[in-house]
């Protein structure tokens, strides 16, 4: 067996455990969606009416905002799922067997990634009832999706990389999310990007999180009529979006796979 | 006879584990100390110590788990750093806590395992189910491990461990923590193994477990071997037999004393509190038997009588200045129990 293949067949197989685990403790996941359905809910009905955005409703417009938002933080149960597993000793059973080394990894991330594509059909059912549309089609909507799904596939190895950091699973608890509220907030995911103050306008238009968001709008149909702002990443989102994503995945997968050799060996 | 330079010596090493000079340090704390180790094909080594002393450092670092800071350390010829994936291929490892997933089954558990060693998904399930009837699993393989006992969850980590049919298995502290009756369970699963010609390396606290389980006994504290034998031959080195016997009134504590003082060698020892009289004797039952007549000549009622071979634990007692049972912290992580053992010393 090759070593690819091997790491592939040992993840799926770490996924499958790590999948198991969302079947048999039903309340886990069904408090990881009440969040995206609540945030749905306050910011379609508290803020829909104060935010107004040109040629769309703020609802729709909204979406692909939550929506990013929502995997993005989904991301972070990556941390709290290996900081866990390093507590409980399960490491070393898989460190003792000849299986691939980054395994373990890579079946974490990928369980992690079907518990957002589940939270994201619980939303997107959510979105339609309360009113959003997907207005250019099929394909682009999935198009749309796949860069969601990608930029939280990347931000899971970030959270990763935090998970093996941390010295327990409560301190994953809190360190895996804190960072993701600048993140999120400090992006056109809840207003545009021109309403917020001309010196954050930068941070917001070079935010990847605005990169997915700008191109999940763009390819739901939700922009309505207001220009693009002229930064070079809001004119181009897609090619940002996927650019970030590769990016976060090139640094760190490597860094992760180090830090869970280092952690693990402790 | 073992050439710990060879990668691959010849057969006499398959299944034996060899240590030479293992080194591991924890900031100061020198969890292993000069180390030196040897575990014939076929036999148990019972590693022994209090906690903290370096028992499951050792173990780390023949299941490739640590890398050692210095000395090597093989597993049927293998190096378990340079060869790491090879030994992790024939040995099995059981640990101090249950490397189980509490939120699978028991079968599910060991079928992940076998897949992870790549066996394939009927050889897997057939092994896991194989395992779990051995174990006396069966009625519980579809529940969840959350629900176990103690006891269950150890049984299924060791299963675990045999997924792969391993020649070398590592028990760390098998049965700390269980119950009387899952302690004598587990030494039964743990004899059958042996006799199956598994090579074993066992850690433990109990001298007890050492003293059943093992043929030879390795006796380590603060990360160095301070002795190595039979439990025959450590309990030898400090001397033979003792009478001991419990009187049932206080009263009769003097002339008890004088009768023993007569027929054992040295003075004896009393305890007014538990009217108990011991002394050193050679000689077995027959000096058992002259004992009484004397005893009852002065009219001593004995309550109590018994002539004692030393245990693992006066051994422990006599070579490290405490009992084997003294450092034991209530906190089960080893790393901390290891610091407060040295600043204590300190």
């Amino acid at each position: 067996m090759s070593v690819l293949t091997q790491t592939a067949a040992d993840g799926m197989v770490i996924a499958k455990r790590n999948l198991i685990k969302i079947k048999r403790i039903p309340d886990l996941l069904i408090f990881t969606t009440i969040q995206p359905i609540m945030f749905v809910l306050l910011f379609a009905y508290v803020f829909g009416g104060s935010i107004p955005v040109p040629g769309v409703s703020y609802r729709s417009y909204l979406m692909a905002g939550i929506f990013t938002q929502t995997v993005t933080f989904g991301a972070a149960i990556t941390a709290i799922g290996l900081a866990d597993d390093l507590q409980k000793g399960i490491i070393d059973r898989f460190r003792s067997l000849p299986m691939a080394r980054s395994a373990v990894l890579f079946g974490r991330t990928i369980s992690d990634l079907v518990n957002n594509a589940i939270v994201m059909i619980v939303m997107s059912t959510c979105g339609l009832i309360v009113g959003w549309r997907i207005e250019r089609g099929v394909a682009r909507a999935i198009a749309a999706y796949l860069i969601m799904f990608l930029f939280a596939y990347s931000m899971s190895w970030v959270s990763a990389t935090i998970g093996l950091s941390v010295s327990s699973v409560e301190v994953a608890q809190s360190a895996g999310f804190i960072w993701m509220f600048p993140l999120t907030f400090l992006s056109n995911a809840f207003v545009t990007a021109q309403s917020l103050p001309s010196w954050l306008q930068p941070v917001a238009n070079w935010n990847p999180v605005s990169a997915v968001v700008a191109s999940a709008r763009e390819l739901f149909g939700n922009n309505g009529t207001l220009p693009r702002p002229h930064a070079w990443p809001m004119r181009h989102p897609e090619i940002t979006a996927v650019s970030w994503s590769v990016l976060l995945l090139l640094v760190f997968i490597p860094l992760s796979v180090r830090k869970y050799r280092a952690a693990a060996a402790r | 006879m073992v050439d710990v330079m060879a990668p691959r010596a010849g057969q006499t090493t398959d299944g034996a584990i060899v240590a030479r000079g293992l080194v591991k340090h924890y900031g100061k704390v020198h969890a292993l100390d000069g180390v030196d180790l040897d575990v014939p094909e076929g036999t148990v080594l019972g590693l022994l110590g209090p906690n903290g002393a370096g028992k499951t450092t050792a173990v780390r670092v023949f299941t490739t788990l640590l890398k050692p800071d210095a000395g090597t350390a093989t597993v049927a010829g293998l190096d378990v750093v340079r060869d790491a994936d090879e030994v992790r291929r024939i040995i099995g490892v059981s640990g101090q806590y249950a490397a189980v997933d509490e939120n699978l089954t028991g079968r599910e558990n060991l079928d992940m395992v076998g897949r992870l060693y790549h066996l394939g998904k009927s050889v897997s399930l057939a092994r896991a189910d194989e395992l779990l009837e051995r174990f006396d699993l069966v009625e519980a393989a579809n529940r969840v491990v959350k629900t176990y006992s103690g006891g269950m969850r150890r049984r299924l980590d060791l299963a675990g461990s045999l997924v792969a049919k391993p020649r070398v298995l590592f028990l760390d502290e098998p049965t700390t923590g269980l119950d009387p009756r899952g302690r004598l369970g587990m030494w039964d699963v743990i004899e059958e193994l042996v006799d199956g010609g598994t090579t074993l390396l066992l850690t433990t606290q109990y001298l007890e477990e050492a003293d059943r389980l093992a043929q030879s006994i390795v006796v380590i504290d603060h990360g160095k071997v301070i002795a190595r034998g039979t439990a025959d031959e450590l309990k030898s080195q400090i001397g033979g037999e003792r009478l001991e016997l419990t009187v049932s009134n206080a009263s009769e504590l003097p002339a008890t004393r004088d009768v023993l003082r007569a027929i054992g060698s040295g003075e004896p020892s009393v305890e007014t509190h538990t009217r108990a009289v011991g002394v050193a004797v050679t000689g077995g039952s027959k000096v058992l038997i002259e004992a009484l007549r004397q005893l009852d000549a002065a009219g001593v009622v004995v309550q109590d009588v018994g002539i004692r071979r030393p245990t693992l634990d006066d051994v422990f007692l006599s070579l490290t200045g405490h009992a084997a049972e003294d450092a034991d912290t209530t906190t089960a992580d080893a790393k901390p129990g290891r610091r407060s053992r040295k600043e204590k010393k300190a």
